[in-house]
């Protein structure tokens, strides 16, 4: 048997599997497929202060080999998570994290107080990249000095794990990550979606209600995974990969460039049980090539 | 009814037109209950172009045999793939999706108005209104008389009327201007069909106190209320047309 096992700062995870935010809604949409406490962790949909309605309709359109979204973060607000969803993502046995945004660095800091004290929320994704919101997200995300304050802010008001999602829509996201650690964020999770958009040639109207939107799948792995390596290089927390990852070939590319970790995303929207088939594929991939840990194979692309 | 994903072997793709075309599907377990107006999300197969599973209305449920129906219409790539399938290929499904058309209590006098490909799932939901011995009124508009989807077995359901935009086929006009529509004698509408016409019927409802029920198409990634961007403005915010829906009372919408 291979160890699948991995931790990120104290916090240990089953596997190194998660889901990705705004991808596996609350879990519970998956549990006619699946166990989802196979998961080694499963992360929230973004939650926001305040109930918010998203971006109008349409809010997604497909493009090669992924699609285009702008959800705009809809959900109902924390009063409400704490009400309805946590009740029922507690009896999960996974890691279950949330992940939060905020127009204001008032709004991080204040969820992050109200995560803490939620026993069964093993840690907090911090979102400074969503794209698709007017205010905060992304606008965090890609200026050094708020990634540093928003970052320094939620840390000193929150006292489990804390992974900060970066957005790839800069010069340099190692730059980003640097802040992140210096701060005392336990982890990296990258890359949030890219900004795109599309325009549908017959109507001459953009494809998406916001013009703009993330784009996501496959047709953004190349560029997660030349991120990914860059930050793993240059960071000494873990780094979590995401974008674009299908299948556990493309999962098994990510922790050779160094991740420790990896969430599947646009995927289980096309086979809902992505995220388990990917588990087994890399249990397969560690015993066919003689690895007793998926922590062997963290970082060992050959560049003889 | 849980919600599963499975091959379907294709019995028979039948080509109707040049725009539609009838997938037979048999199924390699046993069908679980579907209920009418309920969806299925097909993986389709061979191109990096059409990335995400293509939501389709169940036509037909065949428990018997075990055979779905899908009819399709070929709008874009996905579709355009679908139709050239061959019988003995496979197909994967996730289904069945979505809730449900409400089932009239045995006193109720039903209408089904349906306008081109929007016919495809009132098949299945006149068969389950016939089955509760309520005889429904079936409207179905077409644009022409080369665009009329093949509807001989509505007649062994309802009570058939045919409306075409140009009157080459049954009465000219549009649905909402067919007597059945006007003469308000119904306690239920069900519709699917363009906007627009959906719209027109909603409001023709609305006026004559009829309680209307529409199937809506919306953009989907995910079809199981993970993604959110099939969403809806209902009169209670976005709800998501796959698990929300597809099926709303038009007094719910912002119509």
């Amino acid at each position: 048997m291979v160890k699948l096992e991995i931790s990120v700062g104290n916090l240990k995870f089953k596997n190194p599997v998660m889901t990705a935010s705004g991808t596996f809604g609350n879990g519970s949409e998956f549990e006619d497929f699946f166990d989802v406490s196979r998961l080694g962790g499963i992360i929230l949909k973004g939650t926001t202060i305040e109930s918010r309605e998203g971006n109008p309709y349409p809010r997604m359109a497909e493009t090669p080999a992924g699609m285009l979204n702008a959800v705009g973060l809809q959900n109902k607000g924390i009063d409400y998570f704490e009400k309805y969803i946590y009740p029922k993502v507690s009896l999960f046995d996974t890691n279950v994290i949330v992940n939060i945004n905020g127009s204001y660095l008032e709004d991080y800091v204040a969820l992050a107080e109200r995560i803490d004290k939620l026993d069964k929320i093993a840690a907090i994704e911090l979102n400074i990249s969503c794209p698709n919101v007017k205010m905060g997200g992304m606008a965090f995300g890609t200026n050094p000095q708020s990634t540093r304050e928003v970052t320094r802010a939620v840390r000193a008001a929150y006292s489990k794990t804390l992974i900060v999602k970066l957005s790839p829509n800069v010069t340099s996201i190692v730059d980003f990550a640097r802040i992140a650690e210096e701060e005392g964020a336990d982890a990296v999770s990258l890359i949030n979606t890219l900004l795109g958009m599309a325009i549908d040639i017959r109507t001459r109207k953009p494809s998406l209600s916001t013009i703009t939107g993330g784009l996501s799948g496959p047709a953004v792995k190349p560029v997660a995974l030349r991120m990914v390596w860059q930050t793993a290089m240059a960071v000494k927390i873990p780094v979590i990969g995401i974008g674009g990852i299908m299948n556990a070939s493309d999962a098994v590319e990510f922790f050779l460039a160094g991740a420790t970790a990896i969430q599947v995303g646009t995927a289980s929207f096309i086979d809902p049980l992505s995220s388990v088939k990917i588990i087994e594929g890399i249990e397969n991939y560690l015993e066919e090539n003689k690895f007793g840990s998926i922590t062997d194979i963290k970082g060992l692309i050959n560049l003889s | 009814m849980p919600k599963r994903i499975e091959d379907f072997i294709i019995r028979r793709n039948r080509k109707l037109n040049d725009d539609y075309f009838v997938l037979e599907l048999d199924g390699m377990r046993s069908l679980p209950e579907i209920k009418p107006g309920q969806f299925v999300q097909v993986k389709v197969e061979g191109s990096p172009e059409t990335f995400l599973r293509r939501p389709v209305s169940v036509h037909d449920v065949d428990y018997q045999r075990n055979i779905l129906k899908l009819l399709i219409q070929i709008v874009g790539k996905g579709t355009e793939t679908l139709s050239r399938m061959n019988q003995g290929d496979t197909l994967n499904l996730i289904y069945p999706l979505g809730n449900s058309f409400s089932i009239p209590s045995k006193r109720d006098r039903v209408l089904l108005v349906g306008g081109g490909c929007g016919i495809a799932p009132l098949l299945y939901l006149a068969r389950c209104i016939a089955s509760q011995g309520i005889m429904p009124d079936i409207l179905l508009g077409f644009r022409n008389k080369n665009r009329i989807i093949e509807y001989e077995e509505y007649y062994d359901l309802g009570n058939v009327h045919l409306t075409t935009e140009d009157g080459s086929r049954g009465l000219r006009g549009l649905v909402t201007g067919h007597p059945v529509m006007k003469d308000n004698l119904f306690d239920r509408v069900y519709c699917c069909g363009p906007e627009m016409m959906m719209k027109a019927v909603a409001l023709h409802c609305r006026e004559a106190v009829i309680s209307c029920e529409v199937s809506l198409e919306n953009l989907m990634a995910c079809g199981i209320g993970a993604c959110l961007c099939c969403v809806v403005e209902s009169i209670r915010g976005n709800l998501c047309t796959c698990i929300d829906g597809p099926v709303f009372n038009t007094k719910d919408l912002k119509w």
